[in-house]
């Protein structure tokens, strides 16, 4: 498991609450911006048989995963898209889109219909 | 000509105002609330306020019928995704995209969105034509037709020595029209002309393709 992430911070949160390190536990940390090119392949994208795209910005998961997907050839990639419009127009183009907001109307909607039961 | 512009910073302000002064039927889109009420007192009704990554903003500006849609957003992401839905998904078929950062230009070229402009590299081909220093001499310069030639000395091992004119990798908007051999007269070449090391060519060309052209040439400057 390799993590890519612009905060250096977020390296410490992978230690919090753990027995070991992230690195004991085996994982890689790169500090840089996913849309660069060179942090890309410092993470180690040329090698890698799974590729998540996780950041806070929608635009910035989705060109991300078509960079890993075209230009890497990333045989499985998971985009997280909040915004279920584009989630699910990406997800007809090809890309694996998780939306949190759907599933989270979802759990709302099964709530409800319960409490109305 | 319907135009939605997304983004209503310099770029885009200027660009929708220059476009309607032109009778053109145009919509802006600008998500900064406080930048959208500043710019509706001039441009009224041909503004709306929204995230123009979000569907039904661009929807409801009516990208359905637009003939050209410009992403001139300050965020590279932001102006891809807008081109890639109004190319793939609203079947615009003209599209323009503002590159922020020029090292996201390959980005815009992997996923097609062509035309990507990105002023810094405006700039520095303005530079390269004003100060070339690469092993190439202008001999005409168009400005008005946006024409010039220059030549060239082929250098041993550029990509260009010993390749057919054919064959030899030119920007677009560039073409040789003579080759002038070491020591022989010079011809107008065909397509089947080698090109060799120490022949001098002449090129036609668009300014600011300077760079392009001594890539191909002449890749590590003046010979000798």
């Amino acid at each position: 498991m390799s993590v890519l992430d612009e905060d250096p911070l977020s390296h410490e949160r992978l230690d919090a609450g753990q027995q070991t390190t992230w690195e004991d536990a085996g994982g890689r940390f790169t500090v840089g911006t996913a849309i660069e090119i060179d942090a890309l392949l410092a993470a180690g994208i040329e090698e890698c048989d799974m590729f998540i795209a996780a950041t806070r910005g929608d635009n910035t998961n989705i060109l991300v995963a078509q960079i890993a997907q075209k230009r890497f050839g990333v045989k499985r990639v998971v985009v997280r898209v909040l915004d279920p419009a584009r989630a699910d127009w990406y997800g007809e183009q090809g890309l694996d889109t998780i939306c949190a907001v759907k599933l989270g109307i979802e759990m709302f909607e099964k709530a409800v219909a319960e409490a109305a039961a | 000509m319907y135009v939605v512009v997304v983004g209503g910073g310099k770029v885009g302000l200027n660009l929708a105002r220059e476009l309607i002064r032109n009778g053109q039927e145009v919509t802006l889109i600008e998500s900064d609330r406080r930048a959208y009420l500043r710019i509706e007192q001039e441009l009224e009704h041909a503004i709306q306020y929204g995230d123009g990554t979000e569907l039904w903003v661009l929807e409801r500006a009516g990208i359905q019928r637009a003939d050209l849609v410009v992403a001139v957003t300050g965020d590279d992401e932001d102006n891809i995704l807008i081109c890639q839905v109004a190319k793939e998904k609203y079947l615009c078929e003209r599209i323009i995209a503002r590159c922020n950062n020029p090292r996201n230009l390959q980005h815009f070229k992997l996923l097609g969105i062509q035309p990507a402009v990105s002023a810094t590299d405006l700039i520095l081909n303005l530079i390269e034509h004003e100060v070339p220093g690469h092993g190439l001499v202008h001999l005409l310069d168009l400005p008005d037709e946006q024409l010039e030639i220059i030549e060239v000395e082929v250098v041993a091992g550029a990509p260009a020595a010993g390749r057919r004119v054919a064959d030899i990798e030119l920007p677009e908007g560039s073409l040789i029209i003579s080759v002038l051999p070491r020591g022989g007269a010079g011809f107008v070449p065909k397509p089947d002309t080698v090109i060799d090391p120490g022949d001098e060519v002449l090129v036609v060309l668009d300014p600011g393709l300077e760079r392009a052209i001594t890539e191909q040439f002449a890749p590590n400057g003046r010979p000798g």
